[in-house]
């Protein structure tokens, strides 16, 4: 084999990989990516039934029931609109009334989110940042007040809030995870 | 006191790394040879500095000394000793001082190393590390100062977050970051290749130990989170592709491909400026993954309420090392003499595809990873790239390389034959149709693909048997039947074809044990005593409900009974909540029995008033195989280094100076 048609056989290899890679990358980019939306969004009805997505927000107060067989009934709030999310699961530990979500599943008829995947946060004083963002969009939230004061006074440590310094030392650190 | 000397020696360490990283500098320009020697001391001093530092802050973790913020954030008079050793780094301040201690070590390690290195190659080689130390320890003392003083002290700290308190992260992290921060040495080296304009086989003998811990320490440490997320998170998931995995999981392919690709530069002198480039990219990968961890600019199940002022000050290191380098890279390489380009068909030709498709899985990892940052940045919009994307882009890509690494390695040097290799893995390609098949038949009815990987696995597992036995039998004239000659021609092969084979037998290992997951099942409802859930061949029969006292916590504990089909008892299982008074926060722990390579894994739900709970049981067959497969691989990677031409050119070393711990695997 001469020097040329080996240096081809090398390019077009390269380009085959390369080429295999990308149109993997963007098929992939166009079915297998996950939407975040808001109550809000999913209330103006931007969302297709049937489209994978990821809803966040707050679990309204006294919205959380259990049903029979491990079923569980909540909603989650941006304070503006209301969507009921229905899960069957164990809930993450961390999963509370009033605190931040984020679950991820489809919606069914009648405006009923379906998850198979509930996140809560590993952390008591932490708000996921979409959900924080989403309200802040409502007008709702104020930075350094509520769950997610994550300053930590210098002067009083009696003040200090059990916030999370990056306490993913590693890169594994856990957050909390719930999937059916 | 100790603090302050501890906050001092930081401050030192800084001014030893500065001096580390000038002095060569200054010394090739003024071609004064006294000044560059400086550089080994220098060295050696700011990782004795670094070790007394980060053994001031350990000693205050030991003793609960709460005069320091970072104790009182991170620990608690009640909390087990190990915890409050491993505690030192469970927070951002703490694990920050690991990354620069190792970095320290390994930048001792050079200076000490006799290896036959060019001394300006090594003197750069010190000044490029020292630069990075130099720069890190300066974020460290500048935003993330662990000895930071609260007076008056509090009588009780904050706790470590339950998560945390495991055995995982006294283990986990120093493995990664001795993975992660190892191939700044690789990084170095190539950097000061670049500067010298030069690069031959002698470079990349230097480089090649160093590859081989950092790879062999970064595999294990990813396989240890990965077992730690599985056991921890109660869901019974190994892999998440969350951004932090992936970012673990980059350096690790990059490094991968360029392990392979320093054999090919040593061997046949080709792919430099490629090797440069992947040495460049690899602790490139790395810092990008401390950026992403430590900023919190990506949302993931690990993100946590961040400083900015660290994640702008990270991404300012970022754009000096990774700008840098590229830049120097794009004007240095085309002074490096390029190899010749060798036949496609050949070792160097299989590694060289090794290479494509390692580079193209990165990419396809790293697009995953930040695309979601930069569409957010770009149009607002928020988006979760999740395990669908990595699982369809990822898998096609590993699966030809899976498959090309037994030809790989049966392949000649320079020219080599498909048809003779072909036919000398004929047995491997047999055998993993045989199993394959089998296990089709046996499962039918189930899950399609995972027979295919199980016959792959088997695949790459008979493959690198059978590398070793026809290199023991040997070829041609010298070709031997004797069970006994071959035995003895087994034990004289180049240590490096014995870690090579272990190596990748521990991929074939890990693959059968990702395949066999598809047979995985899982049970979830909601049981009361005396009444039983089951789960793939296993049943779970719940005996009690009953509350325990840990030392810092108290446990709800559901005690399990496993029996099998057949109704024999099998062993017991106990998964609890448990609650940190500390915190105020409950943990779920989940409960694991080991059968053979599989395991019965049962976590508990919501405790019910009338003594119902809520139990999910998952059966995992042979899920073990996994992370003991990443424990082969790593076991090659350390039997690789104890191979004879690591050592030639390197006689005095052992008599000379003792060798820092750490250096042991490398003898």
């Amino acid at each position: 084999m001469t020097r040329k048609s080996r240096r081809l056989v090398l390019i077009a290899a390269c380009g085959a990989v390369l080429a295999l890679a990308l149109g993997l990358i963007l098929s992939a980019m166009s079915g297998s990516i996950v939407f975040f939306r808001s109550p809000t969004e999913v209330a103006a009805q931007t969302v297709a039934p049937g489209t994978r997505f990821r809803l966040g927000g707050l679990v309204k107060d006294g919205s959380l029931q259990r049903g029979p067989d491990q079923t569980v009934d909540f909603s989650v709030t941006d304070t503006n609109a209301t969507v009921q999310v229905q899960y069957r699961g164990l809930l993450p530990d961390l999963f509370r009334e009033g605190q931040g979500v984020v679950a991820e599943g489809t919606l069914g008829p009648g405006g009923v989110f379906r998850a198979d995947t509930v996140l809560a946060k590993h952390d008591e004083s932490y708000m996921p940042r979409e959900v924080a963002d989403a309200l802040k969009a409502q007008g709702r939230w104020q930075e350094g007040k509520g769950m997610t004061d994550a300053k930590v006074s210098d002067s009083k440590p009696s003040d200090i809030k059990a916030s999370e310094n990056g306490t993913s030392v590693t890169g594994k650190t856990l957050g909390q995870r719930s999937e059916r | 006191m100790l603090i302050e000397v501890g906050h001092f020696a930081l401050a030192l360490a800084l001014a030893l790394s500065l001096v580390q990283a000038v002095m060569p500098v200054w010394a090739a320009r003024s071609g004064d040879q006294a000044l560059r020697s400086v550089a080994t001391p220098a060295a050696l001093g700011a990782f004795a500095c670094i070790l007394f530092s980060f053994g001031a802050l350990t000693y205050a973790h030991a003793t609960s000394d709460f005069s320091v913020l970072n104790v009182v954030e991170n620990s608690h008079t009640a909390k087990p000793f190990l915890y409050k050793l491993s505690g030192v780094w469970g927070n951002h301040e703490g694990s920050m001082l690991l990354w620069v201690l190792i970095l320290a070590l390994f930048g001792a390690l050079v200076a000490v190393a006799r290896e036959s290195v060019p001394p300006t190659l090594r003197a750069n080689t010190l000044a490029v590390q020292g630069l990075i130390t130099f720069v890190f320890v300066l974020f460290i003392i500048t935003t993330s100062n662990p000895f930071t003083r609260v007076n008056p002290a509090p009588v009780e700290g904050n706790d470590l977050n339950p998560l945390l308190q495991d055995f995982g992260l006294a283990v986990h992290p120093p493995l990664l970051y001795v993975g992660y921060v190892g191939f700044s040495i690789t990084f170095a080296f190539a950097i000061a290749a670049l500067i010298e304009g030069r690069i031959d086989a002698v470079w990349a003998r230097a480089v090649r130990p160093w590859t081989l811990i950092a790879w062999s320490f970064l595999t294990l440490g990813i396989a240890m989170g990965s077992y730690w997320a599985y056991y921890e998170l109660g869901w019974g998931g190994w892999w998440f592709w969350d951004p932090v995995e992936n970012a673990s999981l980059m350096p690790w392919l990059a490094g991968t491909a360029l392990l392979h690709s320093t054999v090919v530069m040593e061997k046949r002198d080709a792919l430099k400026v490629w090797t440069v480039l992947l040495a460049i990219l690899t602790f490139s990968l790395s810092l990008l993954g401390t950026f992403i961890v430590r900023s919190g600019v990506l949302t993931s199940v690990h993100t946590f309420a961040t400083d900015p002022t660290r994640g702008v000050f990270i991404l300012a290191i970022l754009i000096l090392f990774i700008g840098g380098s590229f830049t120097l890279f794009a004007w240095r390489a085309p002074m490096l003499r390029q190899g010749g380009i060798f036949a496609p068909i050949s070792r160097e030709g299989a590694l060289v595809m090794n290479n494509l498709f390692l580079a193209a899985a990165c990419a396809t990892v790293f697009v995953g990873t930040l695309y979601p940052l930069l569409l957010e940045m770009l149009t607002a919009e928020k988006i979760s790239v999740g395990p669908p994307f990595f699982n369809y882009t990822f898998i096609p890509l590993a699966i030809p390389l899976l498959l090309i690494v037994p030809f790989g390695q049966t392949l000649a040097w320079k020219r080599g034959d498909v048809h003779a290799a072909t036919q000398r893995l004929f047995a491997a390609l047999a055998i993993a149709l045989v199993v394959g098949l089998a296990v089709l038949a046996l499962t039918w009815g189930g899950p399609m693909m995972a027979p295919v990987g199980i016959g792959l696995g088997a695949y790459l597992v008979v493959g690198s048997a059978l590398e070793i036995i026809s290199r023991a039998r040997g070829y041609g004239a010298s070709r031997t039947r004797g069970a006994a000659a071959i035995w003895r021609r087994a034990a004289g092969l180049p240590r490096s074809a014995w870690g090579t084979a272990l190596a990748h037998a521990g991929v074939g290992v890990v693959v059968l044990g990702i395949a066999a997951q598809g047979w995985a099942t899982e049970g979830l409802k909601t049981v009361k005593p005396g009444e039983s859930l089951a789960s793939g061949p296993y049943v779970a029969t719940l005996d009690r409900v009953g509350p325990r006292q840990g030392e810092n916590y108290t446990e709800t504990t559901a005690f399990l009974t496993i029996r099998n089909a057949g109704g024999d008892f099998v062993g017991t299982v106990e998964t609890g909540k448990r609650f940190y008074p500390s915190r105020k926060m409950t943990v779920t722990e989940s409960g694991l029995l080991t059968i053979g390579a599989s395991q019965v894994y049962a976590s508990l739900g919501e405790v019910l008033p009338e003594g119902g709970i809520g139990l999910r049981l998952y059966y995992k067959p042979l899920v073990l195989l996994i992370w003991l497969g990443a424990v082969v691989m790593a076991l090659g990677g350390a039997v690789s280094l104890t191979d004879r031409r690591m050592r030639v050119g390197a006689p005095a070393r052992a008599k000379s100076k003792p060798l820092p711990p750490g250096m042991a695997p490398a003898e």
